[in-house]
């Protein structure tokens, strides 16, 4: 360091960097006098890891139930890999799935239904929209915008409460007679409403997830408007602030519309009415008794409504989760900020406005159509802007190739490729061909598998010191990033060939019975499950770097070079607190914000980056230990 | 700056939970309820679009006057219109510090929701010895889901309101215009309850 600035500590000047020293023993040594209790609090067990109103920690809980349900949606699918890579085949640990499921380690086609359905259910409502939102946002948005807590701590707990019970609904629901929900994520009637009880589960489980989204995004919201800290414009929220802020809006105002329509299900399965039956239906030879004149596509209408902004639910957060990673790891500000907040609010009005492009081939007329494939393309402007940003934020950067930021790299060509596949699905002529391939399986995945999990991945290799004070490994990290990468386009890009091919999605034996499918099937399936599995594998280092990390945290053992700011970075969660933060209280005084977001390398500047909550720049500052300076600063300031 | 310097785990308490932040005009129960009320009308313009879809789509739909009590459903309309007005009277006393005329009306205001309920519960009743239940056709079925789910919002007001009548009335002593605020979220609630009846009431019973 070039000038050691000294702080008044009582009466006495110190150098600052002793006095930081004498700061953090000072800290240990009072936790330690306090047994480990955290901010002088006295609150039971129960009140601090079960029920907890520490936004922290909830975002801690939410993390964990959501990679969890990750890891059993993807082992489903690696079941449903197996039969699809080679049809008719026993396989041993089919057996797991119990005497109905399977005959002899053969999967059932009923039970290929069954996980079908499942693995959409839980990778989406209960694996990422939790870990995006509930995971990150909840852990981040308050730290972000210098804030104490959520504005409704109890309503947080609430919400990861009935989250936590939906789940066992959707879990338990595999143990109803006839078997959990086959009707596919999406749940079509009339299928859905003869289909067995496990689909009324389903729906009970799916209202306890629309309560749990619900609470939590009206918090958000509320949160970023009314707590955000002195000085904090919403131009000089970080892009991952304003990724939540408009995902909180989709959720408030997508989800009831699900609700009603889960209701309405409901009554259609429980009461025997027919909003979603039409008249003279016959099942197995039998005419239904129900009144008749209801409407499927009512259900439809209902359902995708709520599921396009979903596919925006699903990305906003993990764009916002790139965007932090790289202006951090190219130490540059985003290119085109403005233009990216603008485009995100734009996504989400137009996403209320896309849903019928799902629905062209229901005959729903031209006219309609023409309105929704319109509406298709206008929407498609907006992540290219917020695509193109990013990709340009690249350009000049001295890019720190650490894991994160790997993650964060790959999302772009990835969501890149999911992107623009999507682009022929939107538009009616060409969706006729293509609707309900493979084509639409290997789109979707793209945006969601490649992209938004990466991205999330990225996030977790990102924000794991802020958590526990400890970095995951990175040469670890590295191994778990490459054989993700390959095996995942492994995956999912031979499902464009399959799609084009026209092999349907929801098959049970990947198309090996038609004549059309069977040779594309018989080329691409085999190596598509062998990549699945290569990716389980993939997972194993990830799965140890994380649990290893997580434990050694929780026993204390923190990374004592660390620092309060690993990756050097300007926002506030990392800046204004310690790392790991404090228990319960975010600040120990409220923060105020005196710049943008990302002020790395500003010109005239002699410092390499400035954090938000700074009134000056600081001495340029060794690398790792960025809080020093800072708090010297502010404090002389004072 | 002794006072910053000293490093202690405190707490602080959660910004404008009380009063008004002042560039956005509102305390946070306030934002937050008006969210939670847009939620609401999504869902229950969600309900009223499929409504439409159905009776449009419908080659017979029953007149509703023809099918239900419609003087026994003013009566409730004139009813919850009179619970509106108690909730603001309750509100307005406890802004003048007048818990015990506040807990009156917040009194009334149960009161008339309870009334409305009997009489819901009245007509439900006849609809069951007519035997028309939901399966009957769509009209009752959306008769039912619609009222059934307007109902549970009403048990659910008076469930509240009964909490700040008894052992939430205690913050009074502590921080009356917190209590003060808490009456105006859960009256903002209740008019929109209201509000859905107005809609409900034409929708079903007159067309």
């Amino acid at each position: 360091m070039a000038l050691r600035r000294q702080i008044r500590v009582g009466s006495q000047w110190m150098y600052a960097d002793e006095a930081h020293k004498a700061l953090r023993e000072a800290l240990r040594v009072m936790e330690d006098e306090k047994g480990g209790e955290h901010g002088g609090h006295h609150l039971p067990w129960i009140r601090r890891y079960v029920f907890s109103t520490d936004h922290k920690w909830i975002g801690i809980q939410y993390g964990f139930t959501a990679l969890l349900f990750l890891l059993l949606g993807f082992c489903l699918m690696i079941l449903m890999r197996l039969q699809l890579g080679w049809p008719g085949t026993a396989f041993s640990v089919m057996k797991v799935l119990g005497e109905t499921r399977q005959s002899g380690g053969v999967l059932l086609p009923e039970a290929y239904n069954q996980l079908g359905a499942m693995h959409g259910t839980i990778m989406i409502f209960l694996g990422i929209v939790p870990l995006a939102v509930g995971a990150f946002g909840n852990y981040l948005v308050p730290l972000q915008i210098g804030a104490p807590d959520m504005a409704f701590p109890k309503l947080n707990m609430i919400s990861y409460w009935c989250y936590a019970p939906g789940g066992l609904i959707m879990l338990a629901s595999f143990f109803a007679p006839g078997g959990t929900a086959q009707s596919g994520w999406t749940s079509y009637p009339p299928l859905s409403v003869i289909a067995s009880q496990g689909q009324t589960w389903w729906l009970v489980g799916m209202v306890f997830l629309i309560t749990s989204s619900l609470l939590g995004s009206v918090n958000f919201i509320v949160t970023i408007v009314q707590l955000r800290a002195k000085g904090l414009s919403y131009m000089r929220f970080p892009f991952f602030v304003h990724a939540q802020f408009v995902t909180s809006f989709l959720l408030l105002l997508a989800f009831p519309p699900l609700e009603a329509a889960a209701v309405l299900q409901l009554m259609d399965r429980v009461a025997g009415t027919s909003f979603f039956m039409p008249s003279g239906l016959v099942v197995s030879g039998q005419a239904l008794t129900n009144a008749g004149g209801g409407n499927p596509l009512l259900w439809q209408h209902l359902f995708w409504f709520l599921a396009h902004p979903e596919v925006y639910v699903l990305i906003l957060p993990a764009m916002g989760i790139v965007a932090e990673i790289i202006a951090n790891g190219t130490r540059k500000p985003l290119w085109g900020y403005k233009s990216m907040v603008f485009a995100t609010v734009f996504l989400g009005f137009m996403s209320f406005v896309v849903w019928a492009h799902h629905m062209f081939l229901t005959g729903m007329g031209t006219t309609i159509s023409a309105f929704f494939q319109t509406t298709t393309m206008i929407i498609s402007i907006p992540s290219v802007i917020i695509l193109s940003s990013l990709f340009l934020s690249l350009w000049g950067g001295s890019i720190r190739f650490t894991t994160p930021m790997l993650f964060a790299l790959a999302f772009l060509p990835m969501f890149g490729i999911g992107g623009l596949t999507g682009l022929p699905l939107g538009l009616a002529a060409t969706d006729i061909h293509l609707h309900d391939t493979y084509y639409v399986i290997g789109h979707f995945h793209y945006v969601v598998a490649p992209g938004t999990i990466f991205a999330m991945f990225g996030g977790i290799y990102y924000w794991f010191p802020k958590a526990t004070g400890r970095k995951l490994h990175e040469g670890w990290g590295r191994v778990h990033f490459w054989i993700s990468f390959v095996c995942i386009n492994g995956i999912f890009f031979p499902m464009f060939a399959q799609g084009l091919a026209g092999v349907s999605r929801r098959l049970y034996d990947g198309g090996a019975q038609y004549a059309h499918a069977k040779q594309i099937a018989a080329q691409t399936n085999p190596f598509m499950s062998v990549c699945a599995i290569g990716l389980l594998v993939a997972q194993v280092p990830f799965i140890f770097n994380f649990l290893w990390n997580a434990i050694r945290a929780a026993l204390g053992h923190r990374d004592e070079g660390l620092g309060s700011n690993p990756w050097e970075a300007t926002t506030m969660e990392w800046a204004a607190t310690t790392s790991p933060p404090l228990a319960h209280g975010n600040f120990e005084v409220l923060p105020v914000v005196y710049r943008g977001p990302y002020e790395y390398n500003v010109p005239g500047e002699a410092a390499e980056f400035i954090p938000q909550h700074m009134p000056t720049a600081p001495e340029p500052a060794p690398r790792g230990g960025s809080l020093l300076p800072s708090t010297a600063v502010a404090m002389r300031e004072n | 700056m002794d006072a910053h310097a000293s490093v202690g785990h405190a707490e602080l308490e959660i910004p404008y939970n009380v009063h008004p932040r002042p560039d956005t005009g509102v305390y946070n129960a306030k934002l937050g309820i008006w969210l939670f009320l847009a939620s609401e009308v999504m869902l229950f313009g969600a309900l009223f679009s499929s409504l439409i879809l159905l009776r449009t789509g419908a080659e017979t739909w029953p007149r509703g006057y023809e099918m239900l009590n419609v003087p026994l459903a003013t009566f409730n309309t004139f009813i919850l219109i009179v619970s509106s007005v108690t909730v603001v009277m309750a509100w307005s006393q406890l802004r003048l510090g007048n818990l015990k005329k506040g807990r009156i009306y917040i009194s009334a205001t149960i009161l008339c929701a309870l009334i409305f309920l009997v009489n819901k519960a009245f007509e439900y009743g006849h609809e069951f010895r007519e035997h028309n239940f939901p399966k009957t056709n769509n009209f009752f079925a959306i008769y039912f889901t619609l009222t059934g789910l307007h109902g549970l919002h009403i048990i659910g007001g008076v469930i509240v309101f009964l909490y700040f009548l008894g052992p939430g009335a205690k913050m009074w002593a502590r921080d009356p215009e917190r209590y003060t605020n808490r009456i105006e979220v859960v009256g903002l609630y209740w008019h929109f309850v209201d509000l859905v009846w107005i809609f409900l009431f034409p929708v079903l019973y007159l067309m």
